[in-house]
């Protein structure tokens, strides 16, 4: 059932990207499909009745949840992170160029 | 011999960050290091073809961690070719791009960029697990993203962005993908994967191949998800073109659907007829918008959908002929698009236009480019006996041992097309009266014309010798193929 | 952006910010003992050179951090990380082979090469994260020219 609620996310981002018209609303549908796989990647790892993957003193046998794909997660938000500056400084180049964000008169490529 | 695999990605890597450390000083030890280390990386994978026909398959362990615990690098035929492939025109583009990006001034942020991507597309090739593909592919395409809009002007900035939304798109459903695999199998080892799900079909397996297949297929601008190739390509600087049209499409899109549904998910019907309906489908979409272009770079890029269209078609055939000439192929359009943007590039430089319209006669002023560029337009049109007409001739004969005369009938007719529209090419740039205006063009800078004779040279040697190349380089790749999932049990049992 | 913010906010940054660096410092260097490591320490070490861009102007924070020494930091970084992992090869004969005697657990000093690495890691993000945000304003500052 959580599955789906990730899977709606996906879709409300992909929405964004194919729907609005600004250019940032674009970028930010983008992110919003990346938090959703994110999100749904640590949901595979998760036992019902575990504790967070730390091994701490005298602890003796524990039932951990799968630290993998925590691991990488953590490596999927920093390409996020790496994505997002190389588009906002695209858009911000090319605002000054077009002098709009608007990506239906962004169109000099055609054909 | 095994222990200079990992070099193929830690020494673009390295060198990367030192060229952009040590750029800002001097620009000429940038180009130099940018050189050598290419050349060295071109030599080694060379120096690997011998080694690996008696080992059969390179298994590298990272950190001496056995599989699947560990991420292993796996070099067998397919691997090899495609790294012969890749830095073999990533050392002959540098070696062009050393005089052709003088007029842009952060010449050392280029270099830094293009080696990573170069890093990037080696790991892709080399890695036998399914996180570390999505992480060199994420480090390939953000550089390629930055190197598309390297001159900025706007339509260069517009034709980024457009690449920039798609290509994340694509990465988010292959991490999708991804995560779904793990929750089925519990395992990111591409061999032990492909253990586990040997015969089991259900929906969870079918949904995460479609999804890779739309993933990979946006990467390799297949006809559905062709949309930013026509604008990026033309608008990145022409050493960037060819290594993206050669290289970067076939090394993330189609040798990444070649290794996951041939050796983790095995091959059946449905999806052989998957990838030969959107082969075609590109194949004759690409060929057509080809005909009414008169930007010389869009003209080449739409060729690049419609020869990529034909590499899918042979690889969906599924029978030996048919691989064949699809990897036959893949080397083919790699030697042969690069050498026609690499010319554009040329054409570029001393004239300033891309519009056919403009040019005329180029031949005259220019006598290097214009002969590299005819043989280039003859290979890839099909005519015997430069290289293009034995990868054609054996995807044809695949299509008809099969039985599918009317797909073979269509890719004679495609390539008649080809043929028609870089007749088309020649006549307008090449031949005919010179321009006006056009008087005081001289020839390219010597290196750049040098990196465009190795690979007419290369055209044309193995149209002539290709009987050695297929048996040495080819028959392993095919074998690799061919053999499916017989792949895991290579990969953990050694 | 030429003077900054008001003074109560100049003097809690001036305050806060050194706290805030080695609280980074001390999530990379237990990287393998807590969760952390070097992706959200190089982040929060960032972060301490944001505020003080934010709270000071930008003439100040450039006198602390020029963009490229933020830069030449996020090189450095990386050979580190890269260096570490070829000396597997010199010392074990496999690549990224942790060479290091590994100690008793949930100590400090133990885990091999691993501290190591978050500390290279570390660098290059936080020289990144740092590097991104100047490129960000300097090029709204081209534009605008100085001031507001």
């Amino acid at each position: 059932m959580l599955f789906f609620l990730c899977f709606a996310l996906f879709l409300i981002g992909l929405y964004c990207v194919l729907i609005k018209k600004n250019l940032l609303k674009i970028v930010m549908g983008i992110i919003i499909m990346e938090y959703s796989v994110n999100l749904f990647l640590i949901m595979v790892g998760y036992k019902a009745g575990a504790v967070a993957p730390i091994v701490t003193e005298g602890a003796g046998k524990v039932n951990f949840v799968d630290p993998l794909p925590q691991a990488l997660v953590i490596t999927a938000i920093v390409i996020g992170i790496a994505t997002l500056a190389l588009i906002v400084a695209l858009c911000m180049r090319v605002y000054d160029r077009y002098k709009t964000f608007d990506i239906t008169k962004i169109r000099r490529l055609r054909g | 011999m095994m222990k200079l695999i990992p070099l193929f990605m830690a020494i673009p890597l390295g060198s990367a960050f030192i060229v952009v450390l040590l750029g800002r000083f001097k620009e000429t030890i940038s180009d130099a290091l940018a050189t050598v280390v290419t050349l060295m990386l071109a030599i080694l994978s060379f120096a690997l073809i011998i080694p690996l026909s008696q080992e059969g398959i390179f298994i590298y362990r990272m950190g001496r961690w056995l599989p699947p615990w560990g991420i292993n690098l796996v070099l067998d035929g397919l691997s090899l070719l495609m790294l012969i492939i890749i830095n073999l025109v990533a050392f002959l583009a540098i070696l062009y791009s050393v005089s052709y990006m003088k007029k842009f001034t952060a010449k050392s942020a280029y270099y830094g960029l293009f080696l990573l991507m170069l890093a990037g597309m080696n790991g892709v090739v080399l890695t036998g697990d399914f996180f570390n593909l999505f992480v060199f592919l994420e480090i390939a395409a953000i550089a390629s993203y930055a190197l598309v809009a390297f001159g900025v002007e706007a339509e260069e900035l517009e034709a980024s962005f457009k690449y920039m939304v798609m290509g994340s798109v694509a990465s988010v459903l292959i991490l999708f993908s991804i995560g779904l695999i793990y929750s089925l199998t519990g395992s990111l080892n591409m061999a032990h994967v492909g253990t586990i799900l040997q015969g089991q079909n259900g929906n969870l397996i079918s949904f995460s191949m479609i999804l890779f297949l739309a993933g990979f297929g946006l990467k390799a601008a297949i006809m559905p998800f062709h949309a930013w190739l026509p604008d990026a390509h033309p608008s990145a600087p022409a050493p960037i073109s060819a290594m993206l049209s050669g290289v970067l499409i076939k090394a993330l899109g189609v040798y990444a659907i070649l290794r996951i549904f041939f050796n983790v998910f095995g091959m059946n019907i449905q999806l052989s007829w998957i990838l030969m309906i959107l082969g075609a489908l590109s194949m004759v979409g690409g060929g057509l918008l080809a005909l009414k272009q008169d930007d010389f770079k869009r003209l080449l890029a739409y060729s690049s959908i419609s020869q990529i269209g034909l590499i899918m078609l042979g690889v969906g055939c599924g029978n030996y002929w048919g691989i064949l000439g699809a990897l036959f192929h893949l080397f083919n359009h790699a030697s042969f698009k690069a050498l026609l943007f690499l010319n554009s590039g040329a054409v570029e430089y001393s004239t300033g236009t891309r519009e056919l319209k403009k040019m005329g006669g180029l031949s005259k002023v220019m006598p290097f480019t214009g002969a590299t560029s005819t043989i280039g337009s003859l290979s890839i049109s099909g005519i015997p006996p430069l290289n293009g007409f034995w990868s054609k001739l054996f995807i044809i004969m695949g299509l008809v041992y099969a039985g599918r005369y009317v797909l073979a009938v269509i890719t004679i007719l495609v390539s008649v097309l080809t043929l028609a529209y870089y007749l088309k090419v020649q006549r307008y740039a090449f031949f005919g009266k010179l321009g006006k205006g056009l008087e005081k063009v001289r020839e390219a800078p010597p290196l750049m014309c040098a990196s465009m004779v190795a690979l007419a040279i290369i055209c044309v040697g193995v149209g002539i010798f290709f009987y050695p190349i297929m048996k040495i380089i080819l028959e392993p790749a095919v074998r690799v193929l061919q053999e499916g999932v017989g792949y895991s049990s290579l990969v953990l049992g050694g | 952006m030429k003077n900054g913010m008001t003074l109560i906010v100049r003097v809690i940054a001036r305050f806060v910010s050194p706290m805030i660096m080695v609280f980074g410092i001390y999530i990379i260097l237990h990287g393998h003992l807590s969760p952390g490591g070097g992706f959200p320490g190089g982040v929060i070490i960032a972060s301490a050179f944001v505020l003080i861009t934010l709270s000071f102007g930008k003439e100040i924070a450039y006198q602390k951090l020029k963009e490229s020494t933020a830069s030449a930091m996020e090189s450095v970084g990386a050979l580190i990380f890269l260096i570490l992992a070829t000396l597997g090869i010199v010392f074990g004969g496999w690549f990224f082979l942790n060479f290091l005697p590994k100690g008793e657990p949930l100590r400090l000093i133990s885990a091999g090469f691993i501290p190591l690495c978050n500390i290279g890691i570390g660098l290059k993000v936080g020289g990144g994260i740092f590097a991104v945000f100047l490129t960000l304003i300097l090029f709204r500052l081209l534009e605008k020219g100085e001031g507001d």
